[in-house]
């Protein structure tokens, strides 16, 4: 699966072709991609889907008369094909509403930071994916895996009629997958994950064991009643707060009125920070968003105070200010922070559970859904694995969870006892274990 | 089409594939956005490519390109025979296919009155959505108005190893609108038709037929009624569900719960499993007697309804539960030759650059003889609650809980005051006991689902769900954290 040379210099060259046929009829934005993404999927301990899909494509957004704004996009590539993008994209614009928001295109300004890339992982084989799952499974003998292997490469060309030109590439990786064990009463899952920007990284042997020895421990797990516990949350469902409360650090969500945050309060734990970089070599993606501006670092939370919010352009024009380069590609979707990092703290993941009395390791959360977003209530159940804490021990299994809590309010003031050093990349988010003193689990599992 | 999809198919059997299926498939989209009277939204677009699937051994591998020249389709084909190759470093049990003995070559098409694109004008639909949130916002409490419609036009040429060929042409489109008030503490929406409106493989006519516009006030008002109308009391009460909500638990707590691939452990990580088990089917209780639900691919101008999927299997109607048992999964050739049983003709993909897999057809209850006014009257002490607001269920699809939008208190067989976050939860097979009321076929409606999200790499598929009000005794209501 060798990879083609010059992608971005082609990529450019079709922008360049696009905006020229488009001349001055319109405002135009194009943004031209291509790239390979491919996974390896096991399940019950043998490979049996395993894919790879080269991918192509040309956007445009055009805008006339100053407001009247369309997009189309299409991965014919050849002449008729960019031609019949351009006039279907125009002919578009005519016919809708006069926008009078439209905030116009990104000026040009320089891209910020490195790539997220690594030739080895633009070049892996399905042979390579497939050693990786071979070590995450040999790891849990005696077990049933499931999971997948992923890596993925894109390149990608932005230009618009305003000169602004920019070209990124990227590429990523991912281990991720369940071991599975047989108790008296049912079957017991430990999970784990590993993902960079560089295939080389993942230790699929180490997730493999980690996911089986939790599996292993599950096995005779007994009942708990519902009710408020201290908690240990490890990195994946502190990544699945994070997503949540990112979605409250919109500008667009902030102007709606539907945020919780309040820019300049303390509503966190003073030792709570989160920022949104994606030039730190932990994250992978494009360092510049769909309008074709960089993405500037941004603290979301320091030391505990609400702060600065995720613009696109629109968003920034209506709160006065510039934007962070957080666009998504939907003006009805908004901005959103990308590339979340949480700060570590210097406990080890056993130093948070050696401080708790009584209380409950979280390993993983599932189906977790959005009660408010003003309130920030989320339902959801603890999946892949759910331990007691006693004496700061880690004791025996407990059956899954439901739990409605809040997950701004559980990081609220005097609510993080303990921040780990274990930080990780979970999905596209650094998250470290968190200690809190309080999480509200609404029933069991089984009723 | 067909050419390049033979050539696919020519070089993953060239290359060593016991088997190989391939796809051709273009598509046509089209989306509009609208919030407060303003369109931010507009996007078209238009994907040609090709999908190929090789089975060696216990794997399938899979390739997908943009380029439909001879050469590279061929090349693909080489390709996914490779990639299933690299499989066996991690090997299985064979994977065997349910028989197909009469391979179809044919070619299907939905229907319509009035294409959505090619017939009605990116004006009048704009106009549509500008009215309609105008109409929302102009409600005195509520602050954000949105409407959106969106429209798929699919061909697609499938070509087997084993000798389909098979073109097909499937319409889609649908629309919704939402209004939002915004209170000091909490925000309360309304949609309408439902939490994403209602769709199907229909023309633009489906759009005119929900009345958006007749709609729209009514909504409004609800959202902003909603800011200061009670809290839903916690309680352990009988439950009355409309049937947008009924949509929403069957999709999630039967659809789900009834695909092979799941309950064989294929989608055990991510997904999750199913708590039923195959050795069970054709005896375990699934729900009281009333309840007798089918997987129909053959509902016209349903959203999961096509001619052949994407094996090229017909469609069919499978029978799922009936008088509460349970009877039937929803299949594929892969899933059903491992319990030996037909394929049900459910596996699609979600484009040329997908692998297909086992997706939800239309998965409806069956209509039953009371209405939701006979449910009403019947009841003494008791809460209904509509359109679904969110949803959450575990791994296996056993434990739920969801919240809806509105709801009302039931007192004396009368609906009385608005309730205001209203929410349920419950295990699947003792909920769907307790199912002693289902609507009848006046309140029959085909619900669509145009997001249903499965699989790795993530796939977004279109699942339709013939839905009526229904009645449930003693659930715990009002669950708030």
């Amino acid at each position: 699966m060798s990879r083609p040379a010059g992608v971005a210099e082609r990529e450019m060259a079709l922008c360049e072709q696009v905006l020229k046929l488009v001349g001055n009829r319109a405002d135009a934005l194009v943004r031209a991609g291509g790239g390979q993404s491919s996974l390896t999927r096991f399940a019950n301990s043998c490979i049996h889907q395993n894919v790879s899909e080269d991918t192509a494509g040309v956007q445009l957004q055009v805008t006339v008369d100053g407001g009247r704004t369309a997009g189309a996009s299409s991965n014919r590539v050849d002449a008729d094909g960019l031609s019949a993008l351009v006039e279907r994209a125009l002919a578009a614009a005519a016919l809708r509403p006069e926008d009078p928001e439209w905030p116009g295109l990104a000026e040009p300004q320089p891209g910020r930071g490195d790539d997220h890339w690594d030739d080895a992982t633009a070049e892996a084989s399905p042979k390579a994916r497939a050693e990786a799952v071979e070590a995450f499974v040999t790891a849990g003998e005696g077990l049933e895996a499931a999971g997948y292997c992923s890596s993925s490469w894109v390149e990608v060309a932005l230009a618009n009629s305003a000169g602004q030109r920019l070209v990124g590439r990227s590429t990523s990786a991912s281990i991720s997958g369940i071991q599975r064990a047989v108790g008296p009463d049912g079957k017991a899952d430990g999970s784990a994950e590993w993902s960079s920007s560089r295939l080389s990284d993942l230790d699929a042997s180490w997730a493999g064991e980690r996911a089986a020895s939790r599996a292993r421990a599950g096995t005779t797990a007994e009942d708990i009643a519902p009710g408020q516990y201290e908690v240990v949350l490890e990195p994946d469902c502190v990544a699945d707060m994070v997503q949540f409360l990112s979605f409250g650090f919109s500008g667009k969500a902030y102007a709606d009125g539907t945020s919780f945050v309040h820019p300049g309060e303390a509503q966190f734990d003073p030792s709570f920070s989160t920022w949104d970089d994606a030039a730190d070599d932990r994250c992978v993606g494009l360092n510049f968003d769909t309008e074709g501006t960089p993405t500037a670092y941004l603290d979301l939370v320091k030391e505990g105070i609400s702060g600065g919010l995720a613009h696109d352009r629109r968003s920034a024009a209506k709160a006065g200010v510039k934007s962070t380069g957080h666009a998504t590609g939907s003006t009805a979707f908004g901005a959103f922070p990308r590339n979340v990092i949480v700060g570590g703290g210097e406990s080890s993941a056993d130093e948070l559970i050696s401080g708790v009395e009584r209380g409950l390791l979280v390993c993983g959360f599932w189906y977790t859904r959005i009660l408010d977003p003003k309130t920030q209530v989320v339902t959801g159940l603890t999946r892949n694995g759910l331990f007691r804490i006693e004496n700061g021990e880690v004791g025996p299994a407990v059956r899954n969870l439901r739990f409605t809590q809040s997950y701004a309010g559980a990081l609220g003031p005097d609510r993080v006892l303990g921040i780990g050093d274990d930080g990780r990349r979970v999905g596209n988010r650094w998250v470290p274990s968190l200690r809190l003193s309080a999480w509200n689990f609404t029933g069991g599992a089984q009723g | 089409m067909f050419d390049a999809a033979q050539s696919a198919v020519e070089g993953a059997l060239a290359a060593g594939a016991s088997y190989a299926d391939a796809r051709v498939m273009t598509r046509r989209t089209e989306s509009m956005n609208a919030r407060n009277a303003v369109i931010e939204d507009l996007s078209q677009s238009e994907s040609t490519g090709l999908g190929v699937r090789a089975l060696i051994g216990s794997s399938w591998g899979f390739f997908a390109s943009a380029d439909l020249s001879d050469r590279a389709a061929r090349s693909a084909g080489e390709q996914a025979a490779e990639i299933a190759k690299a499989s066996a470093l991690v090997p299985g049990p064979d994977t065997a296919l349910a028989d197909d003995d009469t391979p179809a070559q044919a070619h299907w098409s939905s229907t319509w009155q009035e294409h959505p694109i090619e017939d009605v004008s990116l004006s009048e639909k704009g106009d549509l959505l500008v009215s309609v949130t105008d109409a929302m916002r102009s409600v005195k409490g509520v602050s954000l108005a949105t409407a959106a419609y969106a429209i798929w036009d699919t061909d697609k040429w499938l070509v087997s190893s084993a000798g389909h060929r098979i073109s097909q042409r499937i319409v889609e489109c649908g629309a919704m609108m939402n209004s939002t008030a915004v209170g000091d503490s909490e925000t309360q929406r309304r949609s309408y038709p439902g939490i994403r409106g209602q769709y199907g493989t229909s023309g633009w006519e489906l759009v005119r037929q929900v009345d958006l516009p007749g709609n729209a006030v009514r909504i409004a008002e609800e959202a902003a009624a909603l800011l200061s109308a009670p809290q839903c009391p916690e309680a352990t009460t009988d439950l009355i569900l409309g049937s947008e909500q009924m949509a929403l638990q069957i999709h999630e707590s039967v659809g789900h719960a009834i695909e092979l691939d799941r309950i064989l452990g294929w989608e055990a990580a991510y997904a999750g499993t199913s708590w039923l088990e195959p050795d069970k089917m054709g005896s375990l209780r699934f729900g009281s007697d009333l309840m007798n639900v089918t997987a129909d691919a053959t509902l016209p101008g349903a959203l999961g309804s096509f001619g052949y999927d994407d094996e090229g299997t017909p469609a069919k109607c499978v029978p799922i539960v009936e008088q509460g048992t349970w009877v039937g999964v929803l299949s594929g050739r892969d899933s059903a030759a491992q319990v030996g049983i037909p394929s049900g003709g459910c596996v699609r993909s979600d484009g040329w650059n997908r692998l297909p897999m086992v997706r939800m057809t239309n998965v409806g209850l069956l209509p039953g003889e009371s209405s939701l006014d006979d449910m009403i009257a019947a009841t003494d002490d008791g809460v209904l609650m509509d359109t679904n607001r969110s949803w959450s269920i575990d791994d296996k699809r056993l434990n739920f809980q969801f919240g809806c939008e509105i709801g009302w208190e039931i007192k004396n067989g009368e609906r009385g005051r608005m309730l205001r976050n209203p929410t349920y939860t419950g295990i699947s097979p003792q909920f769907w006991g307790s199912m002693d009321m289902v609507g009848n076929k006046d309140e029959w409606i085909f619900f669509g689902t145009p997001n249903c999200g499965k699989g790795q790499p993530s796939q977004v598929g279109h699942t339709g769900h013939p839905s009526v009000p229904c009645r449930f005794r003693n659930v715990r209501v009002g669950v708030r954290g």
